[in-house]
């Protein structure tokens, strides 16, 4: 069991005769993915690696029955290919692309709501399902199979933290990378629920980074929906305010969106939160064999208390976080 | 990407949105024409990327010329939060009868663009959120249907009863939308949006911030980039293809991906240090970027130490090793560097790095512990 991919799988690549989608495509098929055709436009009729290539999605959907697809096309051409995809009845979309608009997305994300697909990403390494299915660019030879879920919205410090459990002997049901972008398709909530309703999973890591509230929000979820132990890591403890880091969705913006937020509520929630992500494996085996966490957080907090100075900065920063939640538009018209 | 309010301006101009006249300067005797030239009293605003410029003391009322000439000394030249003022703005000084706020930002929850407006405009609308947050009225807005013209009436009865003044502010709103589309806009602010003597609604300041994803097909906006607002480092790094953000610290770091370099930075000051950066080669593995990042953190010489946290993935650790090589040749560092690479041709990259015999970590939090430790800071 997994979530989202499994041996049921057929996927399409949109993008196969490109660098990264002809490399990946290859990598996916000798991994086990079912691999049934690829898109390139004007490219119809040939083959990468043994995959029959097609000029449009509708083209390979109705040839293959294709019912996932893959896009590694360039990110002006990304938004176009996540609507063809929808519009193909293509059910669940991984974008791997990184640099498409965020305006752009605003209208996909719209669009895909709409039409009851599932997009993954973008900028995302994409998921693995291990021994069952491999969509993205996601190494196969860390994962290990096994019963813990790992969502994150990185793609190198997932492998490192996929890594540390392999090495630890904790094997995984599905990772997922969920994109490092301000506007994604599936957000830490969507694969949170996934995960508690996955019977082969038994525990979950969520590796969160600095900027937006989707952390926030998953440890509201954890604390109300999910039963299974859940371990965090939130990387960008040190990244300075208003300064975008790397990825188009990790900034901090005024006063929101700090790690130091992202920990406590994560901690709030019962979730223990790694300071390192070779951390992690101890944590999940010390969840799993029902053992009680240290919670960080909670001892900085009682430690500041102690002095009156530290007590006044508290009360300060009680203010601006009131000024925070104040700023987070939930958007609907008031 | 930000862009400074003349430019803003200049935008809003073109789009037909009511900005008092003015022209922007670089030095006092060009400020001094200027306000000769209208024959009006003037505002000089600096023109820094930076919110609170009004406080540090970045924008003046000049009666006349004469006075102009010295309040734009002050100002030229001048440091607000560390950035020096270059340019000014010189405006028309505008009689202000009411303050307004309107604002469009990108909201990553909704996922959705939404309007904000507030008849308490003209001072920190973070204040206003903090102390009043009853006085600022926000409306999401469908991307796909676009701003309809009652729901832009709706707006600008929010801040004016006067029938004229509500037509004004809604086209005024009305365009500010399609700016933002226009130029793949994540914010667009004007704080105060006053009304005049005369009544007009005239939009007194801009902020105006881009969506660096959207650059590739709004060359006009990547145009205004100021260059000068920038570290030479990042400008370097940039043209190099890497993502970098210079810090104060004293370990350079070069890693993959950014959410693991995130991470790094943080186990560097967890152990003891301070990240000098952050660093992300990227996911392609050209040897010549790993050159180019070892250069431009080198010419930092508060860096004490180097080190490389490489998990090869699409990123292949020979093609890593061999940039460390030829960075070993050109650049001949003389401080200490220390590697980690796994994952993808890890056994590759090894053999390559026997060339230049560097202290290596097997796993991430030794790299950092090493790192630190050869650098010589004491922890």
């Amino acid at each position: 069991m997994s979530i989202f991919i499994n041996k049921k799988t057929r996927l399409i690549v949109q993008g196969i005769t490109g660098r990264d989608g002809s490399f990946h495509a290859a990598q996916m098929k000798s991994y086990g993915t079912k691999v049934v055709g690829g898109v390139t436009p004007g490219k119809g009729g040939s083959k990468v690696s043994g995959i029959p290539v097609f000029n449009t999605v509708a083209d390979a959907v109705e040839k293959t029955n294709a019912n996932t697809s893959v896009i590694y096309v360039p990110p002006q051409f990304a938004a176009d290919a996540i609507y063809e995809a929808v519009d193909a009845k293509i059910e669940l979309v991984i974008c791997i692309t990184e640099g498409i608009p965020a305006n752009d997305m605003m209208k996909v994300y719209a669009y895909v709501k709409k039409r009851g697909a599932r997009l993954i990403g973008p900028n995302c390494p994409g998921l693995i399902s291990p021994g069952e299915s491999k969509v993205g660019i996601m190494p196969g030879n860390i994962v290990k199979k096994g019963n813990v879920g790992v969502v994150s919205r990185s793609g190198t410090l997932t492998y490192e933290a996929i890594w540390a459990l392999t090495l630890a002997g904790i094997g995984q049901s599905t990772c997922i990378g969920i994109g490092g972008d301000q506007i994604i398709g599936t957000n830490f909530i969507d694969c949170l629920r996934e995960f508690q309703n996955d019977r082969s999973t038994k525990a979950i890591v969520l590796i969160g980074e600095i900027g937006g509230s989707d952390e926030e929000e998953a440890a509201a979820f954890i604390k109300k929906k999910v039963s299974k132990p859940v371990v965090g890591f939130i990387a960008g403890r040190t990244a300075p305010a208003d300064v975008r880091m790397g990825h188009a969705g990790a900034i901090i913006s005024g006063l929101s969106g700090t790690a130091e937020d992202k920990v406590i509520a994560l901690e709030k929630a019962g979730v223990p939160v790694a300071e390192s992500p070779t951390e992690i494996p101890a944590l999940v085996k010390l969840l799993l064999s029902g053992g009680k966490p240290i919670f960080k957080s909670r001892l900085k907090a009682r430690k500041k208390k102690k002095s009156s100075t530290a007590a006044k900065k508290i009360k300060i920063k009680a203010v601006k976080k009131k000024f925070a939640a104040s700023m987070t538009f939930k958007g609907k018209q008031k | 990407m930000k862009i400074h309010e003349y430019q803003a301006k200049e935008l809003f101009k073109q789009a037909g949105i009511p900005v008092p006249e003015g022209k922007v300067a670089s030095d006092v005797a060009e400020v001094v024409s200027i306000a000769e030239e209208y024959k009006k009293s003037v505002m000089i605003k600096s023109q820094v990327h930076v919110g609170g410029r009004g406080k540090a003391g970045g924008i003046k009322y000049a009666e006349n010329p004469e006075s102009a000439k010295i309040l734009a000394q002050q100002i030229i030249g001048m440091k607000i939060k560390g950035l020096t003022v270059k340019k000014v703005l010189v405006t028309v000084a505008e009689d202000i009868l009411s303050e307004a706020y309107v604002g469009i930002i990108l909201d990553r929850n909704s996922k959705t663009p939404v309007i904000m407006v507030s008849s308490a405009g003209g001072i920190d609308i973070e204040e206003v959120a903090a102390k009043t947050p009853h006085k600022i009225f926000k409306m999401s807005i469908d991307p796909v249907e676009g701003l309809q013209p009652f729901q832009a009436k709706i707006l600008a009865y929010k801040l004016y009863r006067d029938i004229g003044q509500v037509r004004e502010a809604s086209d005024i709103i009305t365009k500010m939308y399609r700016l933002f589309w226009k130029y793949d806009a994540s914010l667009i602010e004007i704080n105060p949006l006053i009304t005049n003597q005369s009544g007009k609604v005239v939009a007194l300041d801009a902020k105006f911030n881009v969506d660096d994803n959207g650059l590739f097909r709004n060359s006009e906006i990547e145009k205004m980039r100021d260059l000068d607002a920038e570290d030479p480092a990042e400008i370097e790094a940039r043209d190099g293809g890497l993502s970098f953000v210079k810090l104060d610290g004293n370990i350079g770091c070069i890693v993959n991906g950014a959410g693991l370099a995130m991470a790094t930075m943080d186990l560097v000051k967890r152990y003891g240090g301070e990240p000098a950066n952050f660093l992300d080669i990227g996911g392609s593995s050209n040897p010549q970027k790993v050159v180019t990042a070892m250069k431009i953190i080198l010419e930092d010489s508060k860096v004490r130490a180097i080190l490389f946290n490489i998990f090869g993935g699409i990123t292949r650790c020979d093609d890593v090793a061999n940039g460390i090589v030829a960075a070993f040749e050109e650049l001949k560092p003389t401080i200490p560097v220390v590697v980690r690479l796994t994952g993808t041709n890890e056994e590759k990259a090894h053999k390559i790095l026997k060339k230049v015999k560097l202290p290596y970590g097997e796993t991430l939090d030794e790299v950092v512990k090493k790192a630190i430790e050869l650098a010589g800071i004491a922890a």
